[in-house]
């Protein structure tokens, strides 16, 4: 579904801030593979997805979703593809619209927009329903602005918005980094489900290692913009939080792989 | 008093006109999130186009269609700079400004003025608008540039909360809300901000054009100031009606609201005696402080909650 050959990225080339992101990643995800991505700050994860959603060119390599090239593509036409959800809570929605518009947005994702109604009836319904599943009492508030929503709420909302219409592949950028740890449970359990429903291809940033084992079928581990520990089926599901750390040292050669390493 | 009721009526119906402008800029200053300096220059453009199309015989609409096109094309302009060029939108709406003085001096002839044959009975019989036909006596209320340009402002306001519910006008709001979101969705930012660009200057165009009709001509500074003027309007309408008006279209009614009422008070500051030569200097005054009212009172006397702190990893 997802082939991401060589790529290389870097920002501020011949300045002093230079910095090389991403050195030669490649990685193939087939159809619904949920991949856990991990690595400390500045390993390169979210360089990773911003690369695969067009925020910007990468210097080096191609990629392409569901056989479609899409190196060149602009951020706004890869979005018929992807479907994301960022860390900030505040990036994935529209705070001074409606939950229905945001979602009706959403809804019209990749699709080319023109004169037609920006929500219809119909559309509030499926809303309504759909909203029911998150379970965070939103059903009822379809057209409250979404910026009197808390940072939860909003980051489920996100949630739902990126998988209202089936994307080819999910994108979840430590969506749930900057919310309390109960209301990121609830949250990581809506994707659970939702990715579980649709058998979505999902890459899946973290800083939690427990949440990187207990989710998805393959974890990946990068260190200095390469991917340095790739493991899945039977293997990852046996996988411990000891064993990561100690992948960790051996990758980066180092003895110093502790928490804050790994989990910046 | 009896002269600021005298006077009244023609406020109001400047009030109006300028509105029509001010709703421009609210598009592109609340909804699109862009403060454009191209108004200052666009206004007189519309004025411009319409004198010399109206002057050389074209028909009203017509002519008032295409000022309001030649808008459009000044909003292309700065669109075009700010996206295509990556010229900081602020920087780029001077820039159009700056270029279209002197495109608007072409327009009007090389002149800095030009004016509408309006003691020509046949000529001022074909406008819709004059401060004329403020003199009830002569003509019929029908005609009167209150209910004219009432009529005008609702069929605005009425088009644009239209347009504003369909795919593309949820587009721009969204982009105007968040830009990163709006890409997330697939929508072009850049073509988006261009057609509000050109959706805004085309409106003041045709409040330029409108004016032009009111005042009997146009003249090469009637647009100097008139990004504040806007701004004044919008900040005002918001300032008292924002509580009371949900509704997408009531907030742009609030904004002719807004425009009616500077019209109003500078009406009433200018009978107190005050040297018309200060008025720029009142409204920047004024909407400074408009301005600093909201952020001071966010800053000093806040308890909003504080920003969610991030969540330090804790796990592991």
């Amino acid at each position: 579904m997802l082939e991401i050959k060589n790529i290389w990225k870097t920002f501020n080339a011949g300045t002093v801030n230079e910095k090389t992101a991403l050195r030669g990643v490649s990685l193939t995800l087939e159809d619904g593979d949920f991949v856990t991505v991990i690595g400390g700050n500045g390993a390169g994860k979210s360089t990773l997805l911003n690369a695969v959603s067009g925020v910007w060119s990468v210097d080096r390599g191609s990629i392409s979703i569901g056989g479609v090239d899409v190196t060149k593509l602009p951020e706004h036409k890869r979005a018929k593809y992807i479907g994301r959800v960022f860390q900030d809570p505040m990036m994935g929605t529209a705070a001074t619209m409606q939950i229905e518009e945001n979602l009706a947005l959403a809804a019209r994702r990749g699709k080319s927009r023109g004169l037609r109604a920006g929500i219809t009836k119909a559309e509030r319904e499926e809303y309504r329903e759909q909203l029911k599943m998150l379970d965070l009492g939103l059903e009822d508030r379809l057209t409250s602005k979404v910026g009197l929503l808390s940072g939860g709420q909003r980051q489920a909302l996100t949630l739902l918005m990126a998988t209202l219409r089936k994307p080819d592949l999910l994108l979840l950028d430590e969506h749930t980094a900057a919310l309390d740890p109960k209301t990121a449970a609830k949250v990581l359990d809506a994707t659970e489900r939702m990715v579980q429903k649709d058998h979505l291809t999902t890459l899946m940033i973290t800083h939690n290692m427990r949440d990187a084992i207990a989710h998805g079928n393959r974890l990946i581990m990068m260190y200095e913009g390469r991917i340095v520990v790739d493991v899945s089926g039977e293997e990852k599901k046996k996988l411990t939080v000891e064993q990561l750390l100690a992948m960790f040292s051996q990758a980066s050669g180092s003895d110093e792989a502790d928490d804050k390493l790994l989990l910046g | 008093m009896i002269g600021f009721l005298n006077a009244l009526p023609g406020a109001v119906s400047q009030g109006l006109i300028w509105g029509i402008m001010a709703i421009g800029v609210y598009i592109t200053y609340k909804v699109l999130d862009i403060a454009d300096l191209t108004v200052d220059g666009s206004f007189c453009t519309g004025g411009a186009v319409f004198v010399m199309l109206f002057g050389s015989g074209v028909d009203l609409k017509v002519a008032l269609l295409a000022a309001f096109a030649a808008g459009m094309l000044a909003g292309l302009a700065t669109g075009i700079l700010h996206t295509v060029c990556g010229i900081p939108a602020i920087l780029a709406g001077i820039l159009t400004q700056l270029g279209l003085y002197s495109i608007n001096l072409a327009i009007m002839d090389m002149k800095a003025s030009q004016s509408i044959a309006v003691t020509d009975q046949n000529v001022l019989d074909k406008l819709w608008v004059s401060l004329r036909f403020l003199n009830m006596e002569k003509y019929p209320i029908v005609r009167h540039p209150i209910f004219v340009v009432g009529v005008f402002t609702a069929a605005i306001i009425a088009v644009l909360y239209w347009f504003f519910g369909r795919e593309l006008g949820a587009a721009l709001r969204a982009t105007g809300s968040n830009q990163n979101m709006a890409r997330a969705q697939g929508i072009n930012t850049n073509v988006t901000k261009v057609m509000g660009l050109m959706l805004s200057n085309g409106l003041v165009a045709l409040s330029g054009a409108l004016l032009c009709q009111y005042s009997g001509g146009n003249e090469i500074n009637v647009g100097r100031g008139a990004i504040v003027i806007g701004l004044a309007a919008v900040i005002i309408g918001e300032v008292l009606l924002d509580k009371l008006f949900r509704n997408f279209a009531l907030k742009l009614l609030s904004v002719s609201i807004g425009a009616i009422l500077y019209y109003i008070v500078i009406q009433a500051v200018l009978q107190l005696g005050m040297n018309p030569n200060y008025l720029k200097l009142l409204t920047a005054v004024v909407v400074a402080l408009f301005l600093t009212v909201p952020y001071w009172k966010g800053k000093y006397f806040s308890k909003a909650a504080k920003p969610v702190k991030k969540e330090e990893s804790t796990n592991a």
